[in-house]
């Protein structure tokens, strides 16, 4: 990943900040730019991303749209198709069903079905994931079925220097970019760099290096695995730790070094187990470096329920540090 | 450029083990030069290039064991000029140098880095896919390590621990002991010649038959014949049979060549195997080349040499893989009829018993003659009786004009 290091000063800053800055830079680079969404305007974004941005570029830039996915993100479909550089907003990924059709049959396939007369140059930014007891219609994780489609691009920005770089790469794409943010994601703080600018969205990252196990992770269930590696390190366990970064395409050579490296490997996917992103990554790693593991290959997935409300359940339900420390001590044999 | 590979030295070897470099990289050799020095169950065997030209590059290191199939070395053709960019070879895959060869083992795959042979385990012993890849690179026999992994699995880690112990009482041995020369390892001798043996029996439908000849006529013209010669070149009787076997075949071609998947090749030229029992219990049958056009003094002389080098443990590779027919003598001191087992791929086997005196019917009349019990085993995949028995009568008719041999 070539993130720009930080060679200036750095601000305090939160992951919401840094996506509205994105957003802010966008607007201000290329004037076919604008976001469109429910409550993007008025309110501010459901998770207040887009606050002030109606006040600062007017309603022509900010658009606030009815409740209707699959109008809404049609229209940024047609935008785009017509030289425009849309950025659909999505209030969380369970609401992008009523847009799969658009999605999947258009966005995803326009390309292809006009015979390259016709590209969709969208990006679709929306919330995923659980942990805010929003209860089951409104925390899943469904990026890995957005993964699964080919003509589209799949971006899952865990830290805050992709929360405000990857989104300009994304509008530059010919073709649609769905950005996920995890909605756990929007009150994390850090230090960004002023000068903090796009990076690519086709890599992954190696977030901690380590000798013993590869832990994949992406979106919010990095920071979990970030801690588990933190705990498993007091504990004569050096774990190495992958932001997958991109999940549509992914990037196979930096996960196979690593495994190579390390010989085991752990997928952490917010996703439910069945059929989840954590399956295809295992899977390749089974075609791909089978003769390096020295052990089964694990998954820290959510659990096969709707995800429940009470905090409880909800945290029960999903990837969390301790299942991630058990499950390495599991592959290890230090269970 | 040109790869040396290791050859298989007979049909049962899997893999070698390169005790000796006889060239280095730069040296120039001719075809038929022996180059290098292998190990394998039959002891040491000396190898032979077919290729002249340059040693470019040595692939394998010394004590390496390696799949028949592996290139040793490059060698540069005459005049071929070094290529710009290196060819690739694959790293050799070792095997485990301790394994002893298992009937139940599937065959060897050959030398692929994708595909490494597969170690030899007890069933239900979990190995871990890096802990085979280990296993294998540093020739670790996997029934040697104790699993520590889940369920007693064995880990990257658990073959690491056993490569450290296997390598550490290599490390003192003196480089004056290792370039001795390599000797003949009996145990492991048997353990191949059970292999093969029990190959044969498995596979090949022999038929048996007896035939006696009268062999006066070859000792009268030998006695002769050896009058005049020095002691060290005298022609012993055994030479007399294998010239007659191998001119037999001239009309015989069905009993000389190899049987391989399912079908049967015969082979143009005639290489005798010679069955040389070997002091301690050890028997190996390697060839004599093109022993139908040997005249039989130089038949002689080759085949002093050749019992003399088996029996130091110096076989040639070429001789261990090259025999189309076997013939086997128990010689003097040994019984008057024997039935061989054949050799596979070879589809033949000539027993000679020894010569004994014993009344004879000449011309109406009893007398005393020298007489010799031959015997075929022969692979009814190829032949039938009827051809055996004329073969076997055709070996009698040249036997009694020795001059002619």
């Amino acid at each position: 990943m070539k993130q720009e290091p930080i060679k200036t000063e750095a601000i305090e800053i939160t992951y919401r900040e840094a996506v509205r800055e994105a957003l802010r830079d966008a607007i201000k680079r290329d004037e076919r730019v604008f976001l469109m969404g429910e409550d993007v305007g008025r309110y501010g974004g459901c998770y207040a991303v887009s606050h002030g941005l109606l006040a600062q570029f007017g309603p022509e830039r900010i658009r606030d749209t009815p409740l209707s996915e699959s109008g809404f993100t049609g229209a940024g479909i047609g935008a785009a198709m017509a030289g425009m550089r849309p950025i659909v907003e999505v209030m969380t990924v369970n609401f992008s069903l009523l847009a799969l059709d658009q999605i999947l049959n258009t966005a995803a396939t326009v390309r292809h079905m006009s015979g390259n007369q016709f590209g969709v140059p969208l990006v679709i930014r929306m919330a995923t994931g659980a942990g805010r007891q929003l209860a089951a219609q409104h925390s899943h994780s469904l990026e890995g079925w957005y993964a699964h489609v080919p003509g589209i691009k799949v971006l899952a920005p865990a830290t805050l220097e992709d929360a405000r770089g990857m989104l300009w790469t994304a509008l530059e794409d010919p073709d649609p970019v769905l950005i996920f943010e995890n909605v756990m994601l929007y009150n994390m703080t850090g230090k960004l760099a002023t000068d903090a600018g796009p990076v690519d969205i086709d890599k992954a990252a190696v977030r901690r290096p380590g000798r013993d196990i590869s832990l994949i992770a992406y979106g919010g269930s990095l920071w979990k695995t970030l801690e588990a590696a933190t705990t498993l390190a007091g504990e004569g366990i050096e774990a190495e730790v992958i932001d997958l970064r991109s999940l549509r395409p992914l990037d196979d050579a930096t996960i196979m070094a690593s495994v190579a490296k390390t010989r085991h490997a752990i997928i952490v996917d917010e996703g439910w187990r069945t059929g989840s992103l954590a399956a295809e990554v295992g899977m390749r790693i089974v075609e791909q470096a089978f003769w390096s593991l020295d052990a089964p290959l694990g998954r820290v997935c959510s659990e096969e329920v709707p995800i429940p409300y009470p905090r409880h359940l909800e945290n029960a339900a999903i990837p969390q540090a301790t299942k991630i420390v058990a499950a390495v001590k599991a592959a290890l044999g230090r269970a | 450029m040109v790869e040396f590979r290791m050859p298989s030295l007979g049909a049962d070897m899997e893999a070698g083990t390169l005790v000796e470099w006889l060239i280095k990289p730069g040296d120039v050799v001719k075809r038929g030069q022996v180059v290098a020095v292998v190990e394998t169950q039959k002891g040491a065997i000396e190898i032979e290039t077919f290729q002249a030209g340059r040693i470019d590059k040595v692939l394998v290191d010394l004590h390496s064991k390696v799949p028949v199939g592996t290139p040793l070395a490059l060698i540069l053709a005459e005049g071929e000029e070094k290529p710009a960019v290196a060819t690739a070879v694959p790293p050799p895959a070792a095997v485990a140098p301790t394994a002893a060869p298992s009937l139940e083992r599937p065959p060897m795959a050959p030398a692929r880095p994708v595909s490494p042979v597969r170690p030899r385990v007890a069933p239900g012993t979990q190995v871990s896919p890096a802990a085979r890849r280990l296993a294998q690179e540093r020739g670790i026999d996997l029934s040697t390590v104790t699993g520590s992994g889940r369920d007693g699995a064995i880990t990257y880690a658990d073959v690491e621990r056993r490569a450290a112990e296997v390598m550490a009482p290599a490390v003192p041995v003196a480089p004056a002991e290792r370039k001795r020369a390599p000797t003949l390892d009996l145990g492991a001798m048997r353990v191949a010649i059970a292999a093969a043996m029990a190959r044969s029996k498995r596979e090949i439908p022999h038929y048996y038959l007896e035939h006696q000849v009268e062999v006066t006529a070859c000792e009268r013209w030998l006695a002769e014949k050896n009058a005049t010669l020095p002691p060290e070149g005298r022609l012993l009787f055994g030479a007399l049979p294998i010239k007659a076997v191998a001119l037999a075949i001239r009309r015989f071609p069905a009993f000389n060549g190899f049987y391989r998947d399912n079908k049967f090749a015969p082979s143009p030229a005639v290489h005798v195997g010679v069955a040389i029992s070997i002091r301690g219990g050890g028997l190996a049958a390697p060839a004599l080349h093109d022993v139908d056009q040997l005249p039989l003094d130089e038949l002689m002389r080759q085949m002093r040499d050749l019992i003399q080098r088996t029996r130091a443990g110096r076989i040639r590779g070429s001789e261990m893989s090259d025999p189309t027919i076997t013939v086997s003598s128990l010689g003097e001191r040994g019984v008057e009829t024997l039935y061989g087992i054949i050799y596979p791929p070879q589809v033949a086997i000539i027993g000679i018993g020894k010569a004994v005196v014993r009344p004879w019917v000449i011309d109406g009349a009893i007398g005393p003659r020298s007489v010799i019990t031959m015997t075929l085993s022969g692979d009814h995949r190829v032949t039938d009786g009827h051809a055996g028995a004329l073969f076997l009568a055709e070996i009698g008719k040249l036997l009694q004009e020795p001059e002619k041999l």
